[in-house]
């Protein structure tokens, strides 16, 4: 089971951090359309309002114009069609392994023999057999965030979204991550849209790489990566012509951007990044009290 | 611990410190002896015991919804904050005058001073733990479509029990600390009652009988107190 993602003209404003400041516009007319089965990354110049899209799709805010589509429906909250990774795991700590990966299952209303049956089947599928009675604190980051891809599995959602969810990790683990998530994707078929902020990343996995804008982020244009013999132990993709072609592409496309991006700055532009930290912070507290 | 105890046997024995004032340890062991053989420290035990826990569960019982109230809706702290302010620093037992007017001098008014004393730390820390909860464990729960009553019970209320320990363990030394200096201040029987009677009649052996005696007390709640934390908290990386 797979879905399309589509979005439409959106737009997302945030009010100005002082009364009376002008809105700060994170995205800005963004069109962009994931088939069912594709694995899209995403990947732009910090602060260029990639998480505020990914909150989008998983329905956590709404869009200030535009729509987003996930199966040609207008997403109007979150779902469990959906699962997000997030890039610092979000696991519950006061929960073991199983626990967490249950969590989603507690949500649908899966019966509790059920659950563990199958927590303990996609801890399976991200190689943690064994490792269920562990409290997360007893694993190595990588081992904390596939507990989080199991879980946003297990509740068996059309569309994966990932926020950058290998950046906390170390080079040679986020390797074998990302080899890992290609077989997930090949044995599941999912729709996946992985935000990155790292290029090759973005080109190692996706079969096509969109590059956004700096703030307003809009698609710049999309880099068509096309396959590669990724995952397979004994070719070094990274260092084939084609993966080299591809990325000097996006590269040369987000170059331009961060260099605009810099000469903002130099004007004496807020700085980008901190503003989106405050941006969310803030729609987290209102959102607490929803 | 030894070292202590010992000194406190040989300084007094060596007249270095007049005997009477301060008798060496194994007298104050043997007055403890006989006040607990007697019955006698068992009943202001008791007495004491009662109007602590009571007031320390009373607080409990009323702080801890109190708090997360307090937490979860920002409003509402911040229209109670310069109140709260007030109240949380005033010296629980310039109080006790007023809990006396009110209810007399017997057990409510003991008991009442005890929860208000216990009310704020209890309070405080709940409030501070549900407005500190991992915003971003909050988003997590909300992608899995949970609403905020399950929210709740599911993120916001597992994550404050640490703190809310903590709270409770504060709560505990202060009640007995506001409960022991208000049965100096009035009362026929409770520990506090039984020190100051003691030093009336000179019994000094008796006196640092019933000091010993809440050092002990305090000692064993709070222990009693960090092994259920341990209980509920075993998710926890280990901290000292």
């Amino acid at each position: 089971m797979s879905s399309s993602i589509r979005f439409e003209h959106v737009a997302r404003r945030f009010p100005g951090r002082e009364a009376g400041a002008p809105p700060v516009t994170a995205l800005d007319d963004l069109d962009l359309e994931v088939a069912a089965g594709e694995l899209v990354t995403l990947v732009g110049p910090s602060g260029c309002g990639k998480s505020t899209l990914l909150d989008l799709v998983a329905g956590l805010s709404s869009p200030s114009s535009g729509r987003v589509l996930v199966d040609d429906r207008e997403v109007t909250g979150p779902g469990l069609d959906r699962g997000v990774v997030f890039q610092q795991y979000a696991l519950l700590p006061w929960r073991t392994a199983r626990a967490n990966v249950e969590l989603g299952l507690e949500a649908n209303g899966t019966p509790r023999r059920e659950r563990a049956e199958r927590a303990r089947e996609y801890l399976d599928l991200v190689g943690l057999a064994g490792f269920e009675r562990h409290y997360p604190h007893e694993l190595s980051g990588g081992m904390t965030q596939r507990v989080a891809i199991a879980r946003s599995l297990a509740f068996d959602p059309a569309v994966l979204l990932m926020d950058e969810p290998f950046a906390a990790l170390d080079a040679q683990t986020r390797e074998t991550l990302q080899d890992e998530l290609l077989r997930i994707w090949g044995r599941t078929g999912k729709t996946i849209l992985f935000i990155t902020h790292g290029i090759d990343e973005a080109v190692y996995l996706g079969r096509r790489v969109a590059v956004l804008t700096a703030r307003p982020g809009r698609v710049k244009g999309i880099v068509e990566v096309g396959d590669l013999p990724r995952g397979d132990p004994d070719t070094d993709v990274r260092s084939s012509p084609e993966f080299a072609r591809a990325r000097h592409r996006v590269w040369t496309s987000l170059r331009g951007e961060t260099k605009r991006q810099g000469e903002h700055a130099d004007r004496g532009a807020r700085p980008v990044k901190a503003e989106t930290q405050h941006d969310r912070t803030q729609e987290a507290r209102v959102d607490q009290h929803a | 611990m030894i070292a202590f105890l010992a000194v406190w046997e040989v300084v007094p024995r060596l007249g270095l410190v007049d005997r009477v004032f301060l008798p060496p340890f194994s007298e104050v062991l043997a007055a403890w002896w006989q006040l607990a053989v007697s019955g006698e420290l068992g009943e202001h035990l008791g007495a004491s015991l009662v109007r602590a826990l009571g007031g320390l569960v009373l607080a409990v019982v009323v702080a801890i919804p109190l708090g997360i109230a307090l937490g979860w809706y920002r409003p509402v702290a911040e229209a109670l904050n310069p109140l709260l302010e007030i109240f949380r620093n005033t010296a629980a037992l310039a109080l006790l005058p007023v809990f006396v007017l009110l209810l007399g001098l017997g057990e409510s008014s003991k008991i009442a001073l005890v929860m208000f004393a216990c009310s704020w730390p209890i309070l405080l820390n709940t409030a501070s733990a549900v407005r500190t909860v991992d915003p971003l464990l909050v988003r997590s729960a909300r992608s899995l479509g949970f609403g905020a009553g399950a929210v709740f019970r599911k993120v916001v209320l597992p994550s404050t029990v640490p703190t809310l320990f903590t709270g409770v363990r504060l709560a505990a030394a202060v009640s007995l600390l506001v409960l022991v200096a208000a049965e100096m201040a009035g009362a026929n029987a409770g520990l506090g009652y039984l020190i100051t009677a003691a030093q009336f009649n000179v019994e000094v052996p008796q006196m640092y009988a019933g000091i010993l005696t809440i050092s002990l007390l305090g000692l064993a709640i709070n222990q009693l107190l960090v092994v259920l934390e341990r209980r509920v908290s075993r998710w926890r990386p280990a901290t000292g």
